[in-house]
């Protein structure tokens, strides 16, 4: 049964010792990614607190699904870091094991956005990318911070 | 973590026997209440890392091992490269050579309380801590290329810290063997604002109090006393590490196939020694610990500063710097014979005992000073390498409490801000840019680090030398 707009869009996070599981679920593998980015901000802020002024493209190429949600997730880790920025929206194109997309947000304003701590690199502990039963998607991995 | 299927090899080590592919056993210090706090995830993972090429004698785990990815953090193992051994950039992680610095100040806490909340003031304008943050230093390529081959040799050529720091650190303050060049673009411009900041997280600057000497003698040698003030910092290699770490995990996962490597988890990235990747990412991995080693030295300089606006007369010498999460060429003795080993440290301290030729000659008959860093409102310890650690585990040591939740059960019991003025009522004063950051960071939400320490102690790892109770602490 392919994905369907009746399928939930929406992020959680998942228990992990030290670090922390960012988790998307959605109607498509696409939105899924975009998800469980959203869950990466809420690793560091409110996303709700983050301001999509700026958008910043993103691009990456992997041999498999797994590794190219890592690749994604890695690829905003990047832009947050260099940028200083904190990302509210974004969006996910995928094709035959390339993405593009794009991050909207605004710089770090530490007073209204508590930072809690940086992401430093999704990781490949308990990465997922597939579809549930009810045909939605899922993609999740372990963000070490 | 279930004793079930564990040989108990004393009160303080259980050995899991190596079965189906795993190539030797799995060793875990703990007493029967650790082990029992542990999650499975930790056997789970010490057993991965028994299966890879070339480990030798026993995958080991820490008194404070937690779940980490790969490795556990906690986790030591030691390869050989005669015998197919690996380099694994899961087994070192994103904060390469994360470590902490322990700096005296000559200053007794009665001397210290009156000005308390004007040092953490001063502390909290002057070190660049937290999300976001930035340093005040940007280096060009030409500075890039030169730091990231000397590490702290490097910062104290620039006027950060003075030359009798270096002997004070881990290799001498310069990690031999690094290769700027294996240092992607990327790596470097994530480090490029970053030089001089302390992170966020776990990370901290503390000043704290020896609150109790357990070994008068070593701790005389160290220079420490009853109610004497210290410093410790502890931060890593920043953005340059977190980079070049995500890089090589990658790259060794898709090439492992390739070195005909089956790995047990993804995450247990690695690579053949003598490879071409895995020679690069050693090269580029002893940079990021250089990197790690010059901003621990940076902050040195930015601390001493401010206890000079302070306390006039206060000098602030290091004690020592220890790194967490490394790999390094060591000669142990394994079986009666000498043998030069790549020695994985995920989440654990070097801790050499005495008469080891890497240690100063001022420490030298005593052992290397061990760091550890507990929560900020609970306690912090100084222990000392040990003779039979050298011969448990490769000379290792825990490296902190661990933690006993996650962040997000954290901030589900507990609010920043009832931290912080809890921790104030207790003499204990913090200064953070976030408050959710500092409920995640709060004291129960760590392990006892005590616990940890009294095993590490007692299984013959490292000897307690004294605890340290928290006076100020800066938090990313």
């Amino acid at each position: 049964m392919p994905g369907t707009s009746s399928h939930p869009v929406y992020w959680e996070h998942y228990p992990h010792e030290a670090d922390m599981g960012v988790r998307g679920f959605g109607a498509t593998p696409e939105q899924a990614f975009e998800q469980a980015a959203l869950a990466l901000t809420a690793i560091v802020t409110d996303p709700d607190s983050v301001r999509p002024q700026q958008r910043v493209a993103v691009a990456c190429t992997a041999p498999d699904a797994g590794l190219l949600l890592v690749d994604w997730l890695n690829a905003i880790i990047y832009e947050m870091a260099t940028r200083h920025m904190l990302f509210r929206r974004f969006e996910v194109h995928l094709a035959e094991g390339r993405m593009h997309g794009a991050a909207w947000g605004e710089r770090v304003d530490a007073a209204r956005h508590q930072p809690a701590v940086e992401p430093k690199g999704a990781t490949y502990t308990s990465l997922a990318v597939r579809r549930l039963e009810d045909g939605s998607w899922l993609a999740q991995c372990v963000v070490d911070v | 973590m279930d004793a079930a299927g564990l040989q108990r090899l004393s009160d303080y080590a259980w050995q899991l026997p190596a079965r189906g592919a795993m190539r030797v056993p799995a060793i875990i210090f703990a007493d029967a209440a650790l082990l029992a706090a542990m999650d499975d995830k930790v056997r789970e993972q010490a057993a991965n890392v028994a299966m890879l090429p070339g480990i030798v004698h026993a995958s080991y785990a820490m008194p404070d091992a937690h779940w980490g990815y790969g490795f556990p953090i906690g986790g030591v193992a030691a390869f050989d490269p005669e015998e197919g051994g690996v380099v694994s950039a899961g087994g070192v992680g994103f904060d390469i050579s994360c470590g902490v610095r322990c700096l005296l100040t000559g200053l007794k806490a009665a001397e210290i309380m009156p000005l308390q909340a004007r040092l953490a003031d001063a502390l909290y304008a002057a070190i660049p801590a937290g999300v976001g943050s930035t340093g005040t230093l940007r280096l060009d390529a030409a500075e890039m290329q030169a730091m990231l081959a000397g590490g702290a040799r490097w910062a104290v050529q620039r006027g950060y810290g003075e030359a009798a720091d270096l002997e004070r650190i881990e290799e001498g303050g310069r990690m031999a063997g690094a290769e700027p060049d294996a240092v992607s673009e990327h790596a470097r411009r994530r480090q490029r604002d970053e030089m001089g900041t302390l992170g966020s997280g776990n990370h901290y600057l503390e000043v704290q109090r020896v609150a109790e000497v357990c070994d008068p003698h070593i701790a005389a040698v160290y220079g420490l006393a009853l109610d004497d003030v210290v410093v410790s910092i502890h931060c890593g290699s920043r953005g340059l590490g977190h980079q070049i770490g995500t890089e090589f995990l990658r790259e060794m996962a898709v090439a492992a196939a390739g070195h005909h490597i089956t790995l047990p988890d993804r995450e247990l990235a690695c690579a053949p020694i003598d490879s071409v990747i895995g020679q690069r990412y050693l090269g580029a991995m002893r940079a990021a610990v250089n990197c790690a080693l010059a901003n621990r030295q940076m902050l040195t300089h930015l601390t001493r500063r401010v206890f000079a606006q302070i306390f006039l007369h206060a000098r602030l010498p290091l004690l020592y710097d220890v790194s967490h999460n490394t790999c390094k060429v060591e000669e142990h003795e394994v079986d009666g014979r000498r043998r030069r080993l790549y020695v994985h440290r995920k989440g654990a301290t070097r801790a050499f005992g005495p008469g080891h030729p890497d240690l100063p000659p001022a420490l030298r008959a005593v052992g290397q000073p061990v760091l550890i860093g507990g929560s900020m409102g609970t306690a912090s310890y100084v222990l000392a390498g040990s003779e039979r650690g050298m011969r448990l585990a490769y000379g290792s040591a825990c490296h902190g409490a661990g933690r006993a939740m996650s962040r997000h059960e954290a901030t589900r019991r507990w609010h920043g801000r009832a931290v912080v003025d809890e921790l104030a009522a207790r003499g204990i004063l913090i200064r953070s840019p976030s408050l959710r950051g500092v409920a995640e960071e709060a004291p129960h939400a760590y392990k006892n680090v005590s616990a940890v320490v009294e095993v590490a102690d007692r299984a013959g790892l490292a000897r307690k030398v004294a605890r340290l109770a928290p006076l100020v602490c800066i938090k990313g």
